[in-house]
């Protein structure tokens, strides 16, 4: 366990799970002897718009928010999302990207266009750039629905967060049907890509 | 526990019995949180300032109240809590403001701080969820101690951040019996007089308190070079931004920051060379310490718009930043808020986009989406109930604007351009302070188009009852305030009012029609609940609108509604079966008869 504080930034489009899996994220922390720190964003910005939730975790934790340059990761549940949070990302940080696309309102009505070619543009200018298909992945263990919780597998992964009882965590989080295919999900997610 | 939690905790920590909140971000979840305490009679207020003079009267009689609301909320709420700074607080009295700095979800991004300055009541300003905790235990026994109301004051970043929390439990506090005290309590000219000269000795008690209390205390020796000033959420940044910093900074945490303490100040800079006051939005802290003749930098250096953090805060003390972020050349197309898919409110907005010759006045809730591309419905947004007063004004200005072209000859073209004006509002925004803009309508005569969209829900702040819904905040049963029998009640005369299903686009369109012809005062009511409700949620969860590919042309009209489920490929149209309920607005578009909807309700 380190002293320093780290910084994960989790970003994606209101209604994908990021609140979910960042709830899974901070309480499995707080278990494993950390200050942790958590802020998300409602309200109005949830209605499909671009949402953000910091969570910061070491020995003394003080400011709830990661400015620009100081995430350690950054995982971002949607492609252009991850292009737009970027700044955040801390030089020699890890961006962790769902190879998902969720097109805005204003690409759909063509007032704008969804940029081409964002793996590769991401992939050279990252150094530690991973990529994942966690709807696919989750799909293929019964249901959609647990892409957050792939995701969740493959940040504990990036950030070695062995340390929590992460299992037990989603058991006390999510509802009893949807156990066993959300701890299947962070396996996968863990281990599987 | 996030700070909203931590501070509902607290309120049950402290013995309170009363709890009022109108629902707005980011204050909403203390209500809810509080109502799940038995102890505590919650309710939903009709608005804020109901809300803050139904906890004032219980405080009158005896009884620990608490009122919540969001920063423009306690703009509503000015009234009383003015004159309660005079009545005091028989039973503990606190008042949480909840700010938005950086406007995640406000109309303005106001400063709250000054209303304890103006109204002279004290304020705290948890810096997290634990003080959150604490100081809410705090201000209640403030309150009965100094006989005043407390300002709780938190920000976004306090109310909606998890922290670790320590709680504790329960200390009942028995209600005072009824004591009939007019002269206190009656604020007449005469005796409100009396009380104004009370509350400065007051104001200098709770100063000397200032100075004293453990919530505004100094850190590290004040031997450091660089003495830092600071309050709530800013005070986290800072001690972040400045951690790094070879010096020793001394820091002064302010936590009651109403009366600001000027010997502790006064102190702690003269044990420093520089004093930096790291503050967001306004220099609140600054001024007084400037007042106090105290040399010292702050908004000079900091931003006074928008949120403040770490990075910001280190290059403006330092100079120095973090290392160059990577960039990449693609840029993120903008993804703002949309109208769900399904809303109910989307078949109304459409109807009203076919006419160019409206002016409409909007008001704040989901329906404020409709001013974005490409329904484009909305000409102005001020405040809660501004949808139906200001459509009042507007309409005067356009006959004014006609008059005075008659009597010049000059520019009739433009003053014909608009021929109606329409006000847009919702159920519980209207309820708030619409009904106020409705009454002033058909007393003086307007003769505009108000839409009332009733989603049968507060649907924006995340789903709360409201007098529309037949529920309390508890969950239990109680009277559904009907909303036609209430403008017919107010005067609308009710062969000008219409009950609208919105998913039926002809007759949302018919409905539009009378009210855009209609020469006197029309009303329009939509029917159909919030499709994120959960009831209608799952009702609904095996519907769906698939298109026929054989069939589409590719016209595009079924885009023209902005439903975020909709998307045009290269060949033909795609609908996200996961995000469609099946609303059928789109095939009702459709001319080819492309669209059909899939499955069926299940009630």
């Amino acid at each position: 366990m380190t002293d320093e504080t780290r910084s994960i930034l989790l970003v994606g489009v209101g209604g994908q799970g990021t609140i979910l899996a960042s709830k899974v994220l901070s309480e499995g922390l707080v278990r494993a002897g950390y200050d942790v720190k958590m802020s998300e964003i409602h309200g109005m910005s949830q209605r499909g718009g671009s949402v953000s939730t910091h969570v910061r975790f070491g020995k003394k934790v003080y400011s709830p928010t990661i400015s620009e340059g100081e995430a350690d990761i950054l995982v971002s549940f949607e492609k252009v999302e991850a292009v737009r949070w970027l700044v955040y990302l801390k030089r020699g940080g890890i961006l962790v990207v769902n190879d998902h696309e969720i097109r805005p309102l204003s690409v759909l009505t063509g007032a704008s266009s969804y940029p081409d070619r964002i793996s590769e543009q991401l992939g050279e200018a990252v150094p530690n750039f991973f990529q994942l298909n966690a709807g696919d992945i989750s799909a293929g263990l019964g249901s959609v629905k647990a892409q957050n919780i792939v995701l969740l597998g493959a940040l504990v992964r990036c950030m070695n967060l062995d340390d929590a009882d992460w299992k037990s965590m989603i058991e006390d989080t999510v509802p009893k049907k949807m156990y066993e295919l959300n701890a299947r999900a962070f396996d996968a997610g863990r281990s599987g890509w | 526990m996030t700070g909203n939690e931590a501070i509902a905790r607290g309120a049950w920590e402290a013995g309170c019995h009363v709890a009022t909140a109108y629902p707005g971000t980011p204050s909403s979840e203390i209500l809810e949180n509080i109502s799940r305490y038995e102890e505590i009679d919650s309710e939903w207020s009709t608005n804020e300032k109901v809300a803050l003079e139904v906890a004032s009267g219980a405080s009158i009689v005896g009884a620990r109240a608490l009122a919540a609301m969001k920063h423009v909320g306690l703009n509503v709420a000015a009234d009383p809590l003015f004159t309660m700074s005079y009545i005091g607080a028989r039973g503990g009295l606190v008042i949480v403001t909840a700010d938005d700095p950086g406007l995640f979800s406000s109309q303005n991004e106001q400063d709250n701080r000054w209303y304890a300055l103006h109204a002279k009541i004290p304020m705290f300003e948890p810096s997290d969820s634990q003080e959150c905790k604490d100081f809410t235990i705090r201000a209640f026994d403030l309150s009965e101690r100094f006989d005043v109301p407390v300002l709780l004051r938190v920000t976004t970043r306090i109310c909606h951040s998890k922290g670790m929390t320590e709680i504790g439990e329960r200390r009942e506090v028995p209600v005072k019996p009824f004591e009939r005290d007019r002269k206190k309590c009656v604020m007449m000219p005469a005796m409100a007089a009396v009380r104004r000269r009370l509350m400065e000795d007051r104001e200098a008690s709770l100063r000397d308190l200032s100075n004293d209390c453990p919530c505004n205390y100094i850190e590290s020796g004040a031997d450091g070079k660089i003495g830092v000033i600071s309050s709530g959420v800013s005070y986290q940044h800072a001690k972040d931004a400045l951690s790094g910093l070879g010096e020793p900074v001394s820091w002064l945490k302010l936590g009651l920051t109403y009366p600001l303490p000027d010997r502790l100040i006064e102190r702690f800079a003269s044990g420093v060379e520089t004093v930096y006051v790291i503050e967001e939005n306004e220099p609140y802290i600054e001024n007084f310490v400037r007042q106090l003749g105290i040399r010292c930098t702050g908004r000079s250096l900091l931003p006074a718009a928008g949120e403040l953090n770490a990075g910001i805060i280190r290059r403006a003390i330092t100079g120095s930043a973090a290392a160059k972020p990577y960039s990449v050349e693609a840029s993120p197309p903008p993804r703002p808020p949309v109208l769900c898919p399904g809303c109910s409110h989307r078949g109304i907005f459409f109807a009203m986009s076919k006419y160019r010759d409206i002016a409409v006045s909007s008001d704040i809730g989901c329906y404020t989406l409709g001013v974005l591309p490409p329904l484009e419905v909305g000409d102005a947004t001020i405040c809660m109930g501004s949808g139906v007063s200001a459509g009042i004004g507007f309409e005067k200005a356009l006959n004014a604007r006609t008059k005075s072209c008659d009597r010049a000859d000059a520019g009739r073209a433009d003053a014909d351009a608009i021929k109606k004006v329409f006000g847009v509002i919702g159920d519980s925004t209207f309820f708030h302070s619409g009904i106020t803009g409705l009454i002033d309508a058909v007393v003086n005569g307007s003769n505009m188009a108000l839409c009332i969209l009733d989603n049968r829900i507060t649907a924006m702040t995340g789903h709360q009852e409201n007098p529309g819904t037949g529920f309390t905040i508890g969950g239990d049963p109680t009277v559904r305030i009907d909303l036609k029998s209430l403008c017919t009640a107010c005067g609308v005369k009710p062969e000008n009012v219409r009950m609208v299903d919105p998913y039926d686009l002809d007759a949302a369109e018919k409905a539009v029609r009378e009210a855009h012809d209609a020469t006197e005062l029309f009303v329009i009511i939509t029917t159909r609940p919030c499709a994120l409700i959960k009831d209608v949620a799952r009702s609904r969860a095996n519907l769906f609108c698939a298109v026929d590919s054989n069939l589409c042309v590719m016209c595009g009209m079924c885009m023209r509604i902005g439903c975020p489920a909709i998307s045009r490929l290269d060949k033909g149209v795609r609908i996200e079966r996961a995000m469609c309920n099946g609303c059928s607005m789109c095939a009702q578009l459709c001319p080819k008869q492309a669209i059909s909807r899939v499955g069926e309700i299940d009630d």
